[in-house]
């Protein structure tokens, strides 16, 4: 039925990414998450289940968390993303941790402080999720944060070390919000 | 895996996809939120030759009341749908169900439309859509009809839906606000397809029962709507006993099968149990609406 090229003619995309621009051509089958890692060097974003149960993946699309291995880069044309590498505040202010020169995010620092990493790599997709988690609910309860992480699998942490990390970042960010 | 390759159409207009699938036909799929059909494209469980990707169809992706009823758009995400206040005052029961579809990053993506028209047996909307009524409309080229949720689930994974047609709005009429409801379900992890699933909307005051609707997800082919279960609680009124009736009742209108992840019979059981419980939480909810 269809045209025999059809099926492989890259296609232009544009999108940013972290509050930069990119441009590209991709092939229509190829999936987000791989555009962003091989296209884009954006490494931080894992590929674990490719059918959305592990949670590895989850970026935020235009504001909100989603699977970027249930999207094709192609549908992500116009959109504005966030990955982990964003996260961080680019400069400005101390360094979030002593003896370190980086700025971390208040949930990265919590992660940190509260071992809510080991192999780290469900973590790009438990922050996201966590970030998406507590810009619609900024005071959720142990069970909500539970019942939101549970749309991330971590195989070292047994997830306490996790849920203990949100519950602090939520309050410091709860602290920042009402400093302003 | 990846996904096989695919002629690849983003259309803007719902008449430019409805075009392109008869041109394509059974060949082509439709990719609307893309939680299920990503899967099975990256899994290479399905070989589409085109994809007609409705993500950028804006004039399918609406929430409005209209003649006492709450119209939605096919494309409408579940996330938009579980923020909605029209949704939780006229629709408390799609509200509470959609809470229980995957998770949040799931429902930023995934559509209402869409996991009706994937019609898994286990989810929740389409035993949602079968308990409160709702009408499906289904466009085609040229001409649209619109079918009830009970004509349109077929069998597992199938609808009446034709090669050439898209659903592109469901109307739900909203029950009595003297009415309550509740979705009860039991699932292996949170967020996943719920082993049963039992849905309940039920008007009542006292014991006497002016409706009773009641439906099961995850024990049969297709949701089944549970009506002699109903007959029994408008027919007896609710008390504790008929209440145990009904639900034990629920459990024989049902036809389970077993799988790696639960028995028949422990599903059959489950049905029971979460009927009981449906039943009872949507009077409790029913009460506290009309006090």
């Amino acid at each position: 039925m269809s045209e025999p090229n059809e099926h492989s003619q890259a296609r232009p995309v544009t999108l940013r990414v972290n509050g930069t621009e990119h441009r590209g051509q991709v092939e229509p089958r190829k999936l987000l998450v791989d555009f962003l890692r091989e296209d884009l060097g954006l490494t931080g974003s894992h590929v674990g289940c490719e059918h959305g149960i592990c949670g590895a993946c989850t970026i935020l699309i235009n504001g909100e968390a989603a699977r970027s291995c249930l999207m094709l880069a192609v549908q992500a044309d116009g959109a504005e993303l966030m990955t982990v590498e964003g996260l961080a505040p680019q400069s400005g202010g101390p360094p979030a941790l002593p003896g370190k020169t980086g700025q971390l995010h208040p949930l990265q620092t919590a992660f940190w402080e509260h071992h809510g990493l080991q192999c780290g790599f469900c973590t790009p997709g438990m922050l996201m999720t966590a970030y998406d988690l507590l810009q619609t609910n900024a005071a959720p309860s142990e069970a909500e944060i539970r019942a939101g992480l549970s749309a991330v699998l971590c195989r070292c942490t047994g997830y306490q070390g996790i849920v203990e990390a949100v519950q602090a970042a939520a309050e410091t960010l709860r602290a920042g919000e009402e400093d302003q | 895996m990846k996904p096989p390759p695919f002629a690849y159409h983003a259309p803007t207009q719902l008449d430019e996809a409805l075009a392109l699938l008869e041109r394509y036909g059974d060949d082509a799929k439709v990719l609307a939120g893309g939680q299920s059909l990503m899967p099975l494209l990256n899994f290479r469980l399905s070989y589409p030759s085109a994809l007609i990707d409705i993500n950028r169809v804006a004039e399918l992706s609406y929430l409005r009341q209209e003649n006492d009823q709450v119209r939605i758009g096919a494309l409408t995400r579940q996330r938009t749908i579980e923020f909605s206040e029209l949704v939780r005052r006229q629709l408390p029961l799609l509200s509470e169900a959609t809470t229980l579809v995957g998770h949040l990053p799931i429902r930023t993506r995934g559509t209402i439309g869409g996991s009706l028209a994937h019609a898994d047996p286990a989810a929740e909307y389409p035993a949602v859509a079968l308990v409160l009524d709702a009408e499906l409309v289904l466009q085609r080229p040229g001409g649209q009809r619109s079918v009830s949720a009970e004509e349109f689930f077929v069998s597992y994974l199938t609808t009446v839906l034709a090669p050439n047609e898209i659903v592109t709005e469901i109307r739900f009429s909203p029950a009595p606000p003297t009415s309550g409801c509740a979705f009860e379900e039991v699932a292996r992890r949170h967020g996943d397809f719920a082993l049963v699933g039992v849905a309940g909307v039920i008007d009542a005051e006292g014991e006497q029962c002016r409706t009773a609707r009641l439906a099961a997800a995850g024990v049969g082919p297709t949701p089944i709507r549970l009506r002699t279960a109903e007959d029994i609680l408008v027919q007896e009124g609710v008390t504790e006993q008929s209440i145990q009736r009904a639900a034990a009742k629920a459990a024989e209108l049902v036809e389970p099968d077993s799988d790696i992840h639960a028995s028949a019979d422990f599903r059959r059981h489950l049905t029971e149990v979460l009927t009981r419980r449906a039943i009872q939480r949507a009077l409790e909810r029913g009460r506290e609406r009309r006090a």
